[in-house]
């Protein structure tokens, strides 16, 4: 056994479980850790310029390469910085780990300087956190965090650390195994209740599967399609589930919600049986709950058994692996002709459009993410702040597999995209990352873009420019009679802010230099910033309002169409 | 669903296996308060294994599904078993310390009272005696109702803690004690069936 100080154990045990990327920030408690860094050449450490950047880079890092993201922070506002980040992913269960540094034992519960409880603060925001006392503790704690991290539902670890235990020697000791007693995700689903979903599913005239963000990070895409080819059912997605069925394919139906296709909001509530896969009947996604589709027998296939239930009556719960369940059910599933049930998904489609981009005057964000889909060939990755750009990021692109679309939908994070972006970037270093940001949320963030030009990334930066915080000021117009109260933010050049970061620039004002300024940011190799200025009244639709059912579902009215 | 809310009992009595760790109590009681279920009394201690503690929790019912209680419990990673003993033939007790006024002329009548309730007298002053009773809760609350026109000076309950009746058990699997497999194994029988001595 060899000795080694605290901070060697934890890169040791970092390196082990291959780790190659850190977002981190230096700070004065994890500062032994820092000067042992170079030790480790196979740990690249990316210096962000603010906390919560490292922890939405961690974050974005997972959800495009569907491997852990690690990020570091040092005690006290280091730490309680990366609190947002977290949030985020444990709300949309994506698999990183925080470490942040904290004050030296002895001064733990002293108020001493940089000291915060963080270990109490991320507490509920977390799949589980460590408070790691001794050095010799840091291999099982390390261990255990990855464990849980990456497997059952994902979601964030945090590990707090005390300065001195970083400078602490001990034997280092890598544990073979793990015991977690209080920790067995239920990965194989019970055959009776399979069954019974079976035999449910067979006799549904109207079968529709909505999937979720579970069906991409349980690896089962390509078993949910042999799925849904086998009994012809129709699929549409959550929004963190788009991408986890091909979008491309005839049994897709888009993505259903508040701002989900007119279609599948309807094809969902006249549905005889639902079956949510790796979904969690969230609000966003179903509407009031109380009037969603009464009618209909739910079975739900999930791996956290505390979702069973929680938000809708369930007949049929089926806990477990989608990667283990869905073949299973597959087996048992008969072949049936459901062709009245897609065409009448079809003929709803057809009288009620969702995706058609009108004829306008201005400019509008559809049409650029539309241009985007048709010039990328659906190939790139779109990583998005939230608001409306995110919905019609959603929309108007079509993913044809998982990690492609990278976005907040649990918790909603403004800000989220560059970094994220940048994140996506590093975890999928051949793709072809868009960040597309909002001009409000790339406010909060764009600080990152020094990461940017560090790390000699080539994200292409597409700010959706209204001016406005634009769904903000569609809900004041729709549902507080237009009265506009602190909607209207004010903007710096974000071309010359790109170039005082050394990024290139372009501004596209009006239609005919879209597809140009693409094509450019395309060709080059490196960062580049396009500052897109949109139609200001541009709305999102359709639209589902808040505490409404799904079949309340609004579409675009007659006035908004000639603009 | 199950899950319904209002309709089940007033309270829910759920017993959790939890390591033995610091910030396990802040897990639940966090869990509790940000998923607003409402304990009305939780009591902590060891279990008859080293590194489990035992935590007995009474929840309002009308607060709570106590379904989706025992679900996120078990999604704390320190929580290593979850048992609803709410419809479960089970042994509640909770203990109190009374501190009640009292002279030279009440005395034997209050002592009378104790002794109904089977109620040990732990102290005594001129002017109070202590008493210290064991039971659910029903019986600590007559015993309150009855010292009540005594003048109650100090009252202290502990929450309630609770077992099943019988043989079956809502610890975490028993381990067969070495000695009595030894025993088992040089008389030839199968170790794991029933003990022969067991006391049920």
């Amino acid at each position: 056994m060899v000795r080694m100080t605290g901070s060697q154990i934890l890169l040791e045990c970092l390196q082990r479980e291959g780790v190659s990327t850190i977002f981190g920030y230096p700070g004065g408690v994890v500062l032994p850790l820092y000067d042992t860094l170079p030790q480790f050449p196979a740990i690249q450490h990316v210096l962000v310029r603010h906390e919560q950047g490292a922890a939405h880079m961690a974050d974005g890092y997972a959800r495009a390469s569907g491997e852990v993201g690690v990020c570091l922070a040092t005690s006290g506002p280091g730490a309680t910085n990366l609190v947002t980040g977290i949030a985020t992913s444990f709300l949309d269960s994506t698999p990183v780990v925080a470490i942040t540094g904290n004050v030296a034992r002895t001064l733990l519960g002293k108020d001493g300087f940089q000291e915060a409880d963080i270990t109490g603060i991320t507490q509920p925001i977390t799949k589980h956190n460590y408070l790691v006392m001794r050095a010799e503790n840091i291999p099982m704690a390390v261990r255990e965090a990855f464990h849980i991290a990456k497997t059952g539902r994902p979601g964030p670890v945090h590990i707090d650390i005390p300065k001195d235990v970083f400078q602490e020697e001990a034997e280092f000791q890598w544990p073979e195994e793990i015991n977690l007693r209080g920790y067995r995700p239920t990965n194989k689903g019970h055959s009776g209740m399979i069954r019974r979903a079976a035999e449910a599913i067979n006799k549904a005239e109207r079968p529709i599967i909505i999937s979720g963000h579970g069906i991409i990070w349980g690896d089962a895409s390509n078993e949910l399609v042999e799925l849904s080819e086998k009994a012809n059912i129709p699929v549409i997605t959550t929004f963190l589930g788009i991408g986890g069925f091909p979008e491309t394919h005839d049994l897709s139906y888009g993505f259903l919600g508040m701002h989900g296709m007119y279609h599948a909001n309807m094809a969902a509530d006249e549905a005889d049986v639902v079956i949510g896969i790796g979904m969690r009947f969230d609000d966003r996604a179903m509407g009031r709950f109380n009037d969603f589709n009464p009618d209909a027998t739910i079975v739900h296939i999930d791996i956290d058994p505390a979702e069973i239930g929680k938000n809708l009556p369930t007949a049929i719960p089926v806990v477990g692996h989608v990667k283990r369940v869905l073949p299973e059910l597959t087996e048992r599933l008969e072949q049936r002709d459901r062709s009245d049930w897609l065409g009448w998904i079809d003929k709803v489609e057809e009288e009620h459009p969702s995706l058609e981009i009108r004829e306008t005057r201005r400019l509008i964000p559809q049409e650029i993410v539309r241009a985007l889909y048709e010039e990328t060939n659906g190939g790139a990755t779109l990583v998005t702040g939230v608001g409306q750009h995110q919905m019609w990021a959603g929309q108007h692109y079509f993913y044809d597999s998982p990690r492609k679309l990278v976005s907040s939908g649990g918790l909603g994070t403004m800000g989220f995209e560059l970094p994220a972006a940048i994140g996506a970037q590093m975890g999928k270093p051949d793709s072809e990352v868009w960040a597309i940001c909002g001009d409000a949320g790339f406010q909060m963030t764009l600080q990152e873009l020094a990461v940017c030009v560090d790390e000699r990334l080539p994200v292409k930066i597409a700010i959706m420019n209204n001016g406005y915080l634009g769904m903000v000021r569609q809900w004041q117009e729709l549902f507080y009679d237009e009265n506009f109260v602190s909607v209207a933010v004010t903007q710096p050049d974000f071309c010359k802010l790109a170039e005082a970061y050394g990024i290139r620039a372009l501004r596209v004002e009006s239609k005919g230099d879209v597809l140009p300024a693409i094509q450019e940011a395309r060709n080059y190799d490196g960062p580049i910033l396009i500052d897109f200025h949109v139609d200001q009244d541009e709305n999102v639709w359709p639209m589902v309002p808040a505490g409404a059912a799904l079949s309340e579902t609004i579409e675009m009215p007659e006035r908004e169409l000639v603009r | 669903m199950s899950s319904s809310n209002g309709t089940g009992p007033a309270q829910h009595t759920v017993v959790a296996i939890v390591e033995d760790k610091p910030g396990v109590l802040q897990r639940v009681a966090g869990l509790f308060r940000r998923r607003g279920f409402n304990i009305e009394s939780l009591a902590v201690g060891p279990t008859e294994f080293e590194g489990l503690s035992r935590m007995t929790i009474i929840v309002d019912g009308a607060s709570a599904p106590v379904e989706q209680v025992e679900k996120q419990l078990y999604k704390l990673i320190d929580v290593v078993k979850v048992s609803d003993l709410t419809h479960e033939d089970a042994i509640t007790r909770e203990l109190a310390l009374l501190k009640v006024r009292c002279n030279n002329v009440n005395r034997h009548e209050l002592l009378d009272v104790a002794n109904v309730f089977r109620a040990d007298v732990v102290d005594m002053a001129t002017n109070s005696l202590t008493l210290q009773v064991v039971g659910d809760a029903d019986k600590i609350n007559g015993l309150i109702q009855m010292c009540e026109p005594y003048g109650i000076r100090e009252l202290s309950r502990t929450g309630s803690i609770a077992m099943t009746r019988g043989a079956k058990t809502t610890t975490v699997h028993e381990s067969e004690p070495e000695a009595i497999a030894r025993v088992h194994q040089s008389q030839g029988r199968r170790v794991e069936a029933d003990l022969p001595f067991s006391s049920d």
